[in-house]
Parts: C-alpha cells; sequence; structure tokens
C-alpha cells in the first residue's frame, strides 16, 4: 500500500515537472516570434480583420543581432550570402577586404559602421595565415557597429576556380563588341562586360 | 402438370398487374424506364453495372492522384534545397534596415504571390486572403493600394472584387526552374511600371511539407526610407551609418533598395514554390487516401449486392424444386 502511495506520488511529481517543463518550452519558442513583431501593425490588422491571423515577418524568422559591445571585440563576425548559398555564415575572422567602388576597403573588428556599394573584383577573408579569395561580380556590403560584417553579391567563386584563357578571350570578345557598339544600351552592355573580365583578369594576375 | 401450374402463376401475376387504369399503366412505365437504365425489364437481380463503372473511376482518380503526390514530392526536395540556401539573401538588408510593416505612406503596393496551378489546398486563398486584408488596411482617404499579382491563380481569385485595384500581373513563372536572374528581371519590371512608396510583398514560408506560414514583407522607397531615417523612425540607425560610393546618398540608397527588392523577391517566390509543392503533396496524399476509403466502401456495396441477387436466386431455385416436388 505505501509502496503504491509512493509510486502514485512520484508519478505526479514526474507528471507534473512534465507539465510545466512542457509549458516552459512553450513559452520560450513564442517569445522570439513575439518579439519580432510590431506592435502598431498587430493593431492596424487587428482593425481590419480579426478571422485571419496577421502574417508573419521578416524579423520574427531571423536570429536577433547581438547588441554592440562596450569594447571592441578581437575577431571580426562575417556573413557571406550568395542567391543560391550561403557561403559564410557567422563565421568569426581578423579581416575581411572587400572591392568597393571607392576602392578596395579592409574591414577590421571595430570598423566604424558603413554601407558599401561593391564593383567587380577580389574579396578577401583572413583567418590567422590563412587566406581564402573570391571573385565577387557586384553587390554590397553593410559593417555594423556590432562588428558583424554583411556582404551580399550576386555572384561569387573562388578564384583558384577561374580558367585564365577564357578571362582573356572572353575580354578580347567584349573589347570588339564595345568597339562596334551601335546603340547605348549594348554600349553600356559591352562596357559591363569589358569592365567584369579586366577585373577578372588584374586579380589573376596580381 | 406442376410446371403447367407455376407458369400459369406467373403469367396470372403478370396480368394482375397490368391493371387497365391508365395512371397506373403510366406509373408502371416509368417505373420501367427507369429501372432499364439499371438493369433490362424483366431481368431478376439487380444490376451492379453502375457501381463497377463507379469503383473504376475511383480507382482511376485514386492512381491520378497518388502519381501527382510523387511528383510532387520529387520536385519537392529540389526546390527545398534551393530555398533553404536561399534563405541568407533577405537577412543582412532586414538587420540593417529593419522591418517596417506598420509604415503609413500614400502609395502602397502589394506583391501577392500566389502559384500558376491549383489542387494545391489552401496556400493561394491564404495569400489572397491576407493581401485583401492588407489592402483593406492600406488604403484609405490619402492613400491607395495596388495588387501586384504573380500566379494565375491569385489573379482569377482577386479580379472578381478587385479589378479596378490591380496593376499588374505575371505568371508562368515557374515554367523553368527559378533563378535569381529571372527573378531580377521581373523585379526590375515590376519597379519600373509601377510607382510606389512601399511595396509589401506577401507569400507563403515554407515551413515543413505540411505547413507553411503566411509572411509579409516590407520593401520602402528609396525617398520614405530616407524621411523615416532622418525623423528616426522604423529603419533601424541608418543615419548612423557612412555610405561608400556612389555619387549621392540616394543614388546608393536606391540601389540598395532595389537590391533588397529582387533579392526579397527570389526569396519569396522560392518560398512560395516550395510551400505550394508541400500542400500538393499533401493534399493529392489525403485525396488518394479518400478514394481509397470511397473504393472500400463501393467494394463492400457490390460485394453485398452480388452476393444479395445470389441468395436470391438460390432461394428461387430452391423454392421451384420443392414446388415440383410437391
Amino acid at each position: 500500500m505505501l509502496r503504491h502511495a509512493a509510486r502514485r506520488l512520484a508519478s505526479r511529481a514526474a507528471a507534473a515537472g512534465s507539465g510545466s517543463m512542457s509549458r516552459r518550452a512553450l513559452a520560450t519558442a513564442q517569445a522570439p516570434a513575439e518579439a519580432g513583431e510590431d506592435p502598431a501593425f498587430l493593431e492596424a490588422w487587428k482593425k481590419v480583420t480579426t478571422i485571419i491571423e496577421p502574417p508573419q515577418t521578416p524579423m520574427s524568422a531571423m536570429k536577433p543581432r547581438p547588441p554592440t559591445p562596450a569594447s571592441i571585440p578581437s575577431k571580426l563576425t562575417v556573413n557571406f550570402v550568395l542567391p543560391y548559398k550561403s557561403e559564410i555564415t557567422d563565421k568569426e575572422v581578423d579581416m575581411v577586404m572587400v572591392p568597393a567602388t571607392t576602392g578596395l576597403m579592409g574591414i577590421l573588428p571595430g570598423h566604424v559602421s558603413t554601407i558599401a556599394e561593391l564593383k567587380p573584383g577580389v574579396m578577401s577573408v583572413h583567418e590567422g595565415n590563412d587566406v581564402t579569395k573570391y571573385f565577387v561580380s557586384s553587390g554590397f556590403a553593410f559593417i555594423h557597429a556590432n562588428s558583424i560584417a554583411d556582404v551580399v553579391a550576386v555572384e561569387a567563386v573562388p578564384l583558384d576556380q577561374i580558367d585564365q584563357s577564357l578571362v582573356q578571350k572572353g575580354l578580347a570578345e567584349f573589347t570588339a563588341k564595345l568597339g562596334s557598339a551601335s546603340t547605348d544600351l549594348e554600349k553600356a552592355e559591352a562596357q559591363i562586360g569589358v569592365d567584369v573580365h579586366s577585373a577578372l583578369s588584374a586579380a589573376l594576375t596580381g | 402438370m406442376a410446371m403447367a401450374m407455376a407458369a400459369l402463376r406467373r403469367e396470372g401475376r403478370r396480368v394482375l398487374l397490368n391493371t387497365p387504369s391508365p395512371a397506373a399503366t403510366m406509373a408502371a412505365l416509368s417505373r420501367a424506364a427507369s429501372q432499364s437504365q439499371i438493369a433490362p425489364l424483366g431481368a431478376r437481380s439487380i444490376s451492379t453495372q453502375i457501381v463497377r463503372n463507379r469503383m473504376k473511376s475511383v480507382k482511376n482518380i485514386q492512381k491520378i492522384t497518388k502519381a501527382m503526390k510523387m511528383v510532387a514530392a520529387s520536385k519537392l526536395r529540389a526546390v527545398q534545397t534551393r530555398t533553404e540556401n536561399s534563405r541568407g539573401l533577405w537577412q543582412p538588408f532586414t538587420a540593417l534596415l529593419g522591418d517596417a510593416p506598420s509604415v503609413n505612406v500614400k502609395k502602397n503596393v502589394i506583391v501577392a504571390i500566389t502559384s500558376d496551378k491549383g489542387l494545391c489546398g489552401g496556400i493561394n486563398s491564404t495569400s489572397v486572403k491576407v493581401s485583401k486584408a492588407l489592402q483593406k488596411m492600406t488604403s484609405g482617404p490619402e492613400k491607395e493600394s495596388k495588387y501586384v499579382i504573380l500566379g494565375e491563380k491569385g489573379k482569377v481569385q482577386l479580379i472578381r472584387d478587385s479589378r479596378k485595384h490591380i496593376e499588374m500581373t505575371v505568371s508562368e513563372l515557374q515554367k523553368n526552374p527559378i533563378n535569381y536572374t529571372q527573378v531580377a528581371v521581373l523585379a526590375d519590371d515590376i519597379l519600373k511600371n509601377v510607382e510606389y512608396d512601399a511595396i509589401r510583398v506577401v507569400f507563403n514560408k515554407f515551413q515543413s511539407v505540411i505547413s507553411f506560414r503566411p509572411t509579409l514583407a516590407t520593401i520602402l522607397s528609396p525617398e520614405v526610407m530616407e524621411k523615416e531615417s532622418e525623423s528616426g523612425g522604423k529603419v533601424g540607425q541608418l543615419d548612423s551609418y557612412e555610405i561608400e560610393g556612389g555619387e549621392t546618398k540616394s543614388e546608393i540608397l536606391q540601389n540598395l533598395t532595389e537590391f533588397q527588392f529582387s533579392c526579397v523577391m527570389y526569396n519569396a517566390v522560392l518560398e512560395n514554390a516550395c510551400s505550394e509543392l508541400g500542400a500538393r503533396m499533401s493534399a493529392m496524399d489525403s485525396s488518394s487516401r479518400n478514394a481509397g476509403e470511397m473504393l472500400d466502401r463501393l467494394t463492400l456495396t457490390y460485394n453485398r449486392t452480388r452476393q444479395a441477387s445470389i441468395t436470391t436466386e438460390l432461394t428461387e431455385i430452391i423454392s421451384g424444386a420443392s414446388a415440383l416436388e410437391g
């Protein structure tokens, strides 16, 4: 009898424990979603309809970014994304060099927050003695105050995958096109081709 | 002797049934006519022809839905990887510019992303419902809200009651596998043809094969963005950022928002395609299951009727035999 009582007690305690656990788990699951929502939007939405649930917003679907630390961290956190791939995600490195339209830009931890447009060129990620080089076509780099750098590019390839002879051939082709271009559109297209190919050949030789 | 008696009895019954009243004759005729569709006149057993036909058609439908499920499942796998890989693309923009779904501007554009094909559960009506609510929310006396619709199904649903608000429709986006270039061209096309202060992209975000969530991404025009950042509004601390390159700040901001729109669109189109395939897969799964259940029921009815007619025939034979003996 006593043994039964003990067992019942134990099972109840376990049930209560698991109950509270599941409740707590639910609470934590909901918290970040609510943090990302815009209260003014939710209010406006409720005025229009109460039947349809308000849609999710991108803010609630992404991991919140850390606040700016008081002292400058020793490493830079880099995100490097392409349409078809996240090349680098939350990687801590020493330095990143990006080809901004104003010139090559080195980003170290504690860099002032900047928005930079990128031109075709070499982006390099320095991690200790390892240097990874990519050729990026174009895009944007955002440097945040919390020593996080985001690089968004349309296309990027590791530099060692580029064929030198094809680059020379492409360069010659586009230079010829630029010479024979008649309309503004053709001219602009040829100019882009020449720019990209000359940047490529400069990246390979230099 | 006994045989002659039986024949006479049957004849007598038939004679008795043929009453001279015209109304009754008509009733008998119409009954005969309605029966003749099921069984030829005078046949004693119940015909199972209709049930058999029905079973055949249900079986065919089941085959089709099963095949559609398989096709959706195999397509889903490829699209899902691409979708998951594209999820990083919009995050830098949101981290930089924040997200302002409640922004109050004059010219609103709602980009509703739907599918071209049906038979995929409720994803299109979800997109449409959210877009309609959003249109109601963002239109008022001093502001207007227009639709840009991607996909045939959303167009069909919205054209009924919001024809005057539709600015542009695009379909057959998914003929080829979705790639960034194609979406960027489309985004450029939208930006060129539509005047906007804020673009709201409504799509279904893929969560799992059985679930998706309607999602709203907001993109502000460069002017609004500049205004909001100056007044310390909803676009993060854009003012604290130094801007490199370009001739003016507004030029860079324009490039930035256009690039943001194409990136958001790329992810949104992929997410929606992925949700569509997932929804189709589960819809087709449940309809093949339903068809299976229906087939079971029909088979049961069919067998029962067959059994009943066999029993009747047996009874007739036995009673005939016993009548002969007696």
